[in-house]
């Protein structure tokens, strides 16, 4: 019945990405070591660009390796290795006394909420489907970057501005604490 | 067909046999051609740095030596291998191939020729030619970068460790201008494919995006790149004097050889990936003779290679490994605002050549604020004058701090 619908490289392909993003995230979650938990992650971002790909969306397929995949979790492996944090932590001590059958609780009713939207999914995003039309010979890159620099402009100047200011934030904070820490000393 | 893989990358519709098996072809030679181009490499490494420094270099097996890559392979293989009792199992053997896949993926992108017709299927001799094409290089020195880190930190060792934490801050730090100098380029050929940035630049010499560009970045690309790849003289992350071999320290055997593999792999890629983005890539004047006219743009495809492999190795030959701090240096003040204000400039000629100069005249402005900032930051003083007044809540007194942070000793 699958097969009918849609071609077999499609499931194949929609197999593997899917079991890779659900496995690399429940090794995020379950193994013990943070450098191993940062290589679950770097499978689940893979998996996910792969179905990005599958789903025509080339560009972001593109991003979210050079993004999330090439620079943030580098960035997360960097601090873990730095503070010397990449050792098996007890985690059977709970700081925060029933935060996890909160977070329990929560991870349910969010699960449930995404079901009830997927079942109405027009509701949600105003389309049944937002893929593209595979095989259609357009790519996205090009209709990505004239939406951005015509119909969304404003948009992405001001957001290209506020990462600026983080920058330039972070670096500022970053000099004045230290130089508190060496008057503190 | 040319765009088989823009079109239909998953074969779902109206492939025949013939298109899957052209496709399968063109892998498996990729990937022979690249292995084969791997043990030319490291010999023709070997043996050129031997000329420069007045050795002989390997001449015992085969003529000029030209096996002796193949022996030490094989000496590699019956290596024993071994597994430091402080290591991580599992990350460590994972290591060498993360290292590897991303050399060999890249290389996919690369146009080596023209177009060739076999069976009435006409393609281009690339192996594919994705969308996003030279994005995926971005992508792909970016996992690139997990090889070398995973390597260094599951050796449980210490110089190895030290060795990743600099490879994971100078790969960062070289990908912001690396990413500049190609846009550049994806503005000149107004394409992601690298089979159009190729075709973009055929014709005449003076469409070369080398001269088309202005010069600079590739100057810009060729350092950055340099840099990704760990290659004389930005090859701190193994310093021999310094970290006894980096990040492969601890490593031995076949997976030794993976990483040495990989490497000799990526400079050739790189190589070929400079010759695609400035150098026109298999461009050149084809002579009209019958048959073999095909020939032409892989010879000069080849030989443009070639030439890059020799300037890598003369690179190793002649210039001292830069420090770690000048190597910082050097990506964060000088080529990150360069490949901007170049791309910039690039964006205002192509809109008019007004706005080029105006863009020029704000770029130079911009610079000259850049270095007296420089120079302010350099002579600022260091004194208690200096220490900015807090804002918002006071931070928690020196006695406080030491108390939380040396155990629950003397609190």
């Amino acid at each position: 019945m699958i097969a009918s619908s849609f071609a077999i490289p499609d499931v194949v392909t929609f197999v593997v990405a899917a079991a890779l993003v659900i496995f690399g995230a429940i090794g995020v979650i379950t193994v013990k070591n943070p450098v191993h938990s940062a290589i679950s992650l770097i499978g689940t971002l893979i998996g996910v660009a792969i179905a990005f790909i599958e789903q025509d969306a080339q560009f972001l397929a593109a991003v979210q390796v050079i993004v999330y995949a090439g620079a943030i979790v580098v960035l997360f492996l960097f601090v873990i290795m730095f503070l010397g944090v990449d050792r098996k932590e007890d985690v059977s001590i709970e700081p925060l006394v029933h935060q996890r059958s909160w977070a329990a609780a929560t991870v349910a009713l969010t699960v449930a909420s995404v079901i009830a939207l997927m079942a109405k999914s027009h509701w949600a995003t105003g389309a049944h489907r937002v893929t593209g039309n595979p095989g259609s010979g357009n790519t996205n890159v090009a209709h990505i970057g004239r939406t951005i620099f015509t119909t969304y402009l404003y948009a992405f100047e001001i957001t290209a501005g506020l990462l600026i200011i983080a920058v330039v934030g972070a670096v500022v904070l970053a000099r004045r604490s230290n130089q508190i820490a060496e008057e503190n000393a | 067909m040319s765009h088989l893989f823009a079109i239909d990358p998953l074969f779902n519709g109206h492939s025949t046999l013939a298109v899957v098996l052209i496709a399968l072809i063109r892998v498996l030679v990729a990937f022979a051609a690249l292995m084969g181009c791997v043990t030319l490499m490291i010999w023709f490494e070997r043996k050129v740095i031997s000329d420069m420094q007045s050795r002989i270099g390997p001449n015992r097996w085969g003529p000029f030596g030209l096996l002796q890559t193949l022996a030490d392979g094989i000496k590699l293989f019956f290596k024993e291998d071994l597994l430091p009792a402080e290591a991580d199992p599992f990350t460590f053997k994972l290591a060498p191939y993360l290292a590897l896949i991303p050399a060999l993926i890249t290389f996919s992108l690369v146009p080596v020729g023209g177009s060739v017709t076999i069976a009435h299927h006409t393609f281009f001799l690339q192996v594919a030619d994705t969308p996003i094409g030279i994005l995926l290089l971005l992508a792909m020195s970016g996992i690139s970068v997990y090889g070398v880190i995973l390597a260094g930190w599951s050796s449980g060792s210490k110089y190895p460790l030290m060795s990743s934490v600099r490879a994971s801050a100078q790969m960062i730090s070289y990908e912001a201008a690396l990413g500049m100098s190609i846009v550049t380029v994806v503005l000149a050929s107004g394409s992601l494919s690298t089979h159009d940035i190729v075709a973009a630049q055929g014709g005449s010499l003076w469409r070369w995006n080398l001269i088309h560009l202005g010069f600079v970045p590739f100057f810009i690309f060729l350092i950055a790149i340099t840099a990704e790849l760990n290659r004389p003289p930005f090859d701190v992350v193994e310093a021999e004097s310094e970290l006894v071999g980096g990040f492969h320290t601890e490593y031995s055997s076949l997976r030794f050889a993976l990483f040495f593999l990989a490497e000799f792999m990526n400079t050739i890629t790189m190589s070929a990936i400079m010759v695609t983005l400035f150098f026109g890539g298999p461009a050149g004047p084809i002579p009209n003779i019958p048959h073999i006219r095909w020939v032409f743009p892989i010879v000069y495809f080849l030989g443009k290679t070639t030439l890059f492999c020799f300037a890598y190795v003369w690179f190793r030959a002649a210039l001292p490994r830069f420090r770690y701090d000048q190597l910082m240096d050097l990506g964060w003040r000088y080529l990150i605002p360069i490949s901007l204000a170049w791309m910039l400039l690039v964006a205002g000629f192509m809109v008019s050549p007004a706005w080029g100069f105006a863009l020029a005249a704000a770029g130079l402005a911009g610079a000259l604020l850049l270095t007296r900032a420089f120079d302010l930051g350099r002579e600022r003083s260091e004194g208690d004058e200096a220490i900015l007044p807090t804002v918002g809540r006071r931070p928690l007194p020196g006695y406080v701090l030491r108390q939380m942070t040396d155990g629950k000793g003397d609190a």
